[in-house]
């Protein structure tokens, strides 16, 4: 445990990162139509920071509950369940993709099943009264495994022309950002953090593990079911938003323990939304001027998050 | 020599019953039969087997009956020795592969939940294969088959890398990490397809499918059976390098020399199943499973048991694919995928 002096420069430090990567982004090379440039580019950093912050505080909440820093919640399957249903809608309507079905129809299609889905494998597995969150992860999994077979088989059918729009959304992208979304998003996801922020205190406890949280008088089973509901709407909501980006929580939340020693959420999940922020948007400008989009950044942040992961895997002594 | 085996067996077969804290166990008592009538066992699961693999001969699109082959119907016998023996025979050597493979994964793991799909090995094969078709696609069968190859034993030396870490962790733990360790596997194949402009051609080829087994073109699987039947004859050894380093130190084998046979068996398994046939998930982990419920966990046993079984699954699978929307095909990495999924999922939930 580091001094709160350290910790508070360090998050002064982030910020001002943040601050920094946040104008390269948007003032950066702006050209002679700078107020469209602006807007667009407007869009893009609000639709990061909302990503960010949904991404930062449900990778947290969700090792703490899983009490480990290596599983990240979008391999319960939801990415899959995303890439299923806009398998099947390309599957169906074709290349009318786009006319038939909306980007706003097709994010609430897209947030609603992804939610249907979380409440699914709970109630497969709370039903009962069972417990074992790892079961919860290994029945997400295999039924995400599944779904992935399902969409490989249907994309085998799918007019390679057509195909483009499935691969579009394999990977995320903040470039097809509907600004109609961004608002409605934006309150939900606001609101959901504030109320998350409030219980950081609760998450302190269960990061003491279920003897003791148990006994400091929290309602663990409760608990831990709240949190998986939010953090499935986060997931569900950033995936639909922008595409899968797997392994960002990964990268994301081990930086942030490297580089903020503590164990207060309040604290943690904070500098996580900001490297995470800094991240993305560093990503971002790097692969939209430089590469000129060449690969997309969510398929270069996975690289580095698996290679990450398994660095961390083979360093640590035991886990 | 005979009294240290008999030794190793016991401490193994008990510390393993005691070690099984997953979901499964709980079945256990309920379906073990005490061992009695194992020769009975095999010669039943045999006839399924031959019965299942004479079905799959005559389902197809061509109407072939038993009287074409009595009355030698030329052209319906050439297409049952071109197309329908190579396509059974290698659906029996890939199931009875695929399902061995997991046995070996899941003895020298420890872990009832280790199988090629959870631990990378299929994401490796995969890559090793698309790097041979975009950059050297005209080198050979033998050249192929070594990359794949290659991929696929170096991941499964960095998986038993990492499992070495975290084997006291919750056993469903392990299968976890190892799912995130295909994922990034398949993140970089994934890259390496968007960059080439060929992600959905390299789905078509990687998922599971024995439509074009013809003559001449699947013979790579054989070479799977080398691999099994040293299996066999090391079943015991890889029970006991999974309880660890020094536990097989005193028993005296050579823990590096065991371990790197079973991974290669297992890669040269997997391997030759990818590029014949391509991805088939679940397989690995599902029969072993099942038939330890059944028969118990005495590997010398049971072996003959999961590897008719495999090939009994993958054969039913393939014909319920040929018929559900017949004339047409489902591929088998689809049929396996929806029927194994099913049964692994009420084998984690339907517990007392």
């Amino acid at each position: 445990m580091e001094k709160v002096g350290t910790i508070r420069r360090n998050l002064w430090v982030a910020a001002l990162l943040l601050l920094i990567t946040a104008s390269l982004f948007l003032f950066f090379n702006m050209g002679n139509n700078w107020a469209f440039a602006l807007r667009l580019r407007g869009v893009k950093v609000a639709a990061i920071l909302i990503v960010s912050c949904c991404v930062a505080y449900s990778s947290v909440a969700f090792q703490t509950i899983t009490n480990n820093r290596i599983l990240t919640p979008s391999i319960m399957g939801f990415e899959s369940v995303y890439l299923l249903l806009q398998t099947i809608i390309v599957y169906i309507y074709g290349d009318t993709t786009f006319k038939v079905l909306g980007s706003i129809n097709n994010f609430m299609l897209s947030v609603a099943s992804m939610i249907g889905f979380a409440f699914l494998i709970y109630l497969l597995i709370y039903r009962k009264g069972k417990n074992n969150l790892y079961l919860l992860l290994l029945v997400g999994i295999i039924l995400g495994t599944l779904f992935n077979s399902l969409s490989s088989f249907m994309q085998l059918l799918i007019d390679p022309n057509d195909y483009f729009i499935v691969q579009g959304k394999m990977f995320a992208s903040f470039n097809r950002i509907n600004r109609d979304l961004l608002w409605p998003s934006t309150i939900v996801m606001s609101l959901i953090l504030i109320a998350g922020f409030r219980m950081t205190r609760t998450l302190d406890v269960l990061a003491l593990g279920r003897e003791q949280a148990i006994n400091l008088g929290v309602n663990y089973n409760r608990m831990i079911q709240l949190f998986l509901v939010i953090i499935a709407i986060m997931v569900s909501v950033s995936t639909a938003l922008v595409g899968p980006i797997t392994f960002l929580g990964l990268l994301v939340t081990n930086l942030t323990y490297e580089l903020f020693k503590t164990h207060r959420h309040s604290v943690i999940i904070t500098a996580c939304c900001l490297v995470t922020a800094v991240t993305l948007l560093g990503g971002q400008f790097v692969m939209e001027r430089l590469f000129n989009l060449s690969i997309p950044v969510s398929a270069i942040i996975n690289l580095a998050g698996g290679v990450y992961f398994i660095y961390l895997l083979l360093r640590v002594k035991k886990l | 020599m005979f009294e240290v085996t008999l030794a190793y067996t016991f401490v193994v077969d008990k510390t393993l019953y005691h070690s099984l804290q997953g979901p499964v166990i709980s079945f256990l008592p309920a379906f073990t039969f005490i061992n009695k009538g194992g020769p009975l066992r095999f010669f039943v699961l045999t006839v399924i087997m031959l019965l299942t693999a004479t079905l799959s001969l005559f389902v197809g699109v061509a109407d072939i009956s038993m009287a074409d082959i009595i009355g030698r119907d030329m052209d319906k016998l050439a297409l049952i020795t071109i197309s329908r023996i190579p396509r059974t025979a290698a659906l029996i050597l890939a199931g009875v592969g695929m399902s061995v493979s997991g046995v070996i994964m899941q003895q020298m793991t420890q872990n009832k939940f280790v199988a090629p799909t959870t631990a990378g090995t299929l994401e490796a094969a995969k890559m090793g294969l698309l790097i041979f078709l975009i950059f050297i696609p005209t080198a050979g069968t033998a050249v192929k088959m070594l990359l794949a190859f290659l991929f696929t034993f170096m991941a499964s030396l960095l998986f038993l890398a990492i499992v070495r870490k975290i084997r006291f962790r919750n056993v469903v733990f392990v299968p976890l990490v190892g799912l995130m360790f295909g994922g990034i596997i398949g993140s970089v194949t994934t890259l390496i397809a968007v960059r080439m402009n060929i992600v959905q051609d390299s789905n078509a080829w990687m998922m599971g499918d024995f439509s074009g087994i013809l003559q001449g073109r699947y013979e790579l699987i054989y070479l799977s059976l080398p691999a099994i039947a040293v299996t066999y004859l090391y079943a015991n050894k890889f029970t006991v390098i999974g309880m660890g380093e020094e536990f097989s130190r005193n028993l005296g084998l050579n823990y590096r020399t065991i371990m790197n046979i079973g991974l290669f068996c297992v890669s040269l398994t997997v391997s030759a199943v990818v590029i014949t046939a391509g991805a088939i998930p679940f397989l690995g982990l599902i029969v072993p499973n099942v038939v330890s419920l059944l028969f118990g966990d005495n590997l010398k046993r049971t072996l003959p048991y999961v590897a008719l079984s495999g090939a009994i699954f993958l054969l039913l699978c393939d014909i319920v694919g040929r018929v559900v929307i017949y004339p047409y095909e489902i591929p088998i990495g689809v049929s396996v995928s929806i029927i194994g999924a099913v049964i692994f999922l009420v084998m984690l939930l339907w517990k007392k």
